[in-house]
């Protein structure tokens, strides 16, 4: 589904990323770009250095090397919470989400940036902070019937099944209003219904409101059929960047993934 | 009956002080999931503080206001020491690691302060309620009731504050999960620093009113132990549970005392509470108003 329509400005640049744990090489010199709008899928076998690539560009991990750009800004090293202030949102790949807490609290955290109110304020909950509250609750209502889960907002995120915890974090992580989106396997345990209802998702997030998105993704139809633009991880090292057809003809994806005689 | 009511009010106006040192561990529980040990310490540093600027000369507002100034220099303290050069360890360490924090304030509290008894006088007398005491000759402390009251107005704000705003659902977020708080944008350092200045504001006002009852001396460090029961009574990230599991261990102690204590020999007041909660464990661990935890396997 390489329409071509979404050729924006690059958003996202990663230079030269080079990451180690000790002696563990994660990332060795990836560089590659993210265009505003698109839909980047990063894929690579087990291992291959895709959830520490995304770890970089939130500054959940700092890189050794390199330096990641967002909007202009070149950093070499990000923090997390940094990063979120700039608008950068994710989900992750064991679901994150505050299990005490209902469907709509969780979902109210992601408003956490945008509102203002004073310390004093809200230890009163008084004048802006109450005022507040209401205001952005109303912004969390859009996000929830936006993913339809109107009939779970009260729930408390820890009893619902796995499939729409995984929805509730991408409702999370939207209530943020993010530029650009990080989604680690999104679809990872899901049953088919479950994976069709969030393509459909992530496509809506993408063309109605125009966020940008890097996902990981392992079922191979889901990334093809999504994906602008997908980046092949093998060992930490970049083997391919391109688009989707192109990827899948690529001699040395296909060794990544079937392996090769040596 | 008018001598068992009698009883069973004082027994929960008692209550409520232990809700109030309850209340300072629930806090920090429930935002960083730490068993703080050092609560009790909190509490002797803060009376201990107050008094000592009263004994300096200052009028009593100014020296609540200094010893407040004071907990909210030992939040940003603790935060930059304990809480970040440990972050993400096992919980078992962090709690270790209050203990020596709560060494430590003891000792710099003795230190600046001295370690004699000081008394301290919040102008309300301890004595009975002269109108109840004329209509239905029950005794109830006068000092009791306010001291109800201002707890009362404490758990009030702080309910509001952790239900319905943004710091308070980043606090209970910040428990939930470390990492996920992070990548909403939630700072934990601010976190910490904001989740220890309230429990220093509630030691605070726990120190002033058993400092006002008991003398302000080190024995109030040992209030961290009669919070233990209140604490599995109520489940240990309730603020309402707090509040009940106090009202529950005063009550059930000075009744226990005047009813059962002849029969055994009197003294078990100061263990009752104990034994209620080991029976409580038995049955429902997680406390009156704790989160069942579900693990999925």
């Amino acid at each position: 589904m390489t329409t071509g329509r979404k050729a924006g400005a690059v958003i996202l640049e990663i230079d030269d990323i080079s990451l180690a744990f000790g002696g563990v090489v994660a990332l060795q010199g990836v560089s590659f770009d993210v265009r505003a709008h698109e839909i980047r899928a990063i894929i690579g076998p087990n291992g291959a250095g895709k959830s520490s690539m995304l770890n970089v560009i939130n500054g959940v991990y700092h890189p050794q090397q390199g330096s990641v750009a967002f909007k202009g800004h070149r950093r070499h090293v990000v923090d997390p919470h940094e990063a979120a202030r700039q608008g950068i949102a994710r989900t992750f790949q064991n679901i994150a989400l505050f299990r005490g807490m209902t469907v709509l609290d969780n979902i109210m955290t992601g408003r956490n940036l945008k509102m203002n109110s004073n310390f004093l304020q809200q230890a009163l909950y008084w004048g802006a902070a109450r005022r507040e509250e209401l205001e952005h609750r109303a912004r969390v209502e859009t996000v929830i019937d936006f993913l339809e889960i109107e009939h779970i907002r009260k729930t408390p995120v820890g009893r619902l099944p796995y499939g729409l915890q995984k929805r509730v974090e991408l409702a999370r992580a939207l209530a943020a209003e993010p530029e650009l989106l990080l989604l680690d396997e999104p679809m990872a345990g899901m049953n088919l219904e479950e994976k069709q209802d969030m393509s459909r998702f992530i496509l809506d997030v993408n063309d109605q409101l125009g966020t940008t998105i890097v996902l990981i993704e392992h079922d191979m139809s889901v990334v093809m059929d999504l994906s602008d633009r997908v980046v092949v991880l093998d060992y930490g090292r970049k083997i391919a960047d391109g688009t989707p057809d192109e990827v899948r003809n690529n001699k040395d994806v296909i060794d990544a993934y079937l392996g090769v005689a040596h | 009956m008018q001598f068992f009511f009698e009883v069973l009010i004082g027994g929960l106006l008692a209550g409520v002080m232990y809700s109030l040192v309850a209340l300072g561990f629930v806090l920090i529980y429930k935002a960083s999931g730490v068993f703080n040990f050092a609560q009790g310490a909190m509490v002797f540093f803060a009376a201990l503080t107050t008094v000592g600027f009263i004994s300096m000369g200052a009028p009593f507002w100014l020296a609540v206001a200094l010893a407040l100034a004071a907990m909210v220099a030992l939040a940003f303290f603790t935060e930059r020491v304990v809480l970040r050069p440990l972050v993400n360890q096992p919980q078992i360490t962090l709690f270790m690691a209050t203990i020596g924090l709560s060494f430590f304030i003891e000792g710099i509290a003795q230190l600046t302060w001295g370690a004699q008894v000081h008394a301290l006088d919040l102008g309300i007398a301890d004595e009975p309620i002269e109108w109840l005491m004329g209509n239905t000759g029950m005794n109830v402390s006068k000092f009791d009731l306010v001291a109800s009251g201002i707890a009362a107005a404490l758990v009030a704000v702080l309910a509001v504050f952790f239900s319905k705003t943004r710091t308070g659902r980043a606090l209970r977020a910040v428990a939930d999960d470390h990492q996920a708080a992070l990548a909403v944008g939630i700072s934990l350092r601010r976190i910490w620093v904001i989740v220890w200045m309230v429990a220093g504001f509630v030691a605070l006002v726990t120190g002033l009113l058993w400092g006002a009852r008991n003398g302000v001396q080190f024995a109030l460090t040992f209030l961290a132990l009669k919070a233990l029961p209140v604490l599995i009574l109520g489940g240990f990230e309730s603020i309402a549970g707090a509040i009940v599991g106090g009202l529950i261990v005063g009550a059930s102690e000075k009744l226990a005392e005047v009813y059962i204590g002849p029969h055994v020999g009197g003294g078990i007041e100061s263990w009752f509470p104990y034994v209620l909660a080991l029976a409580f464990l038995l049955v429902r661990p997680e406390g009156l108003f704790g989160e069942r935890r579900i693990d999925r396997v």
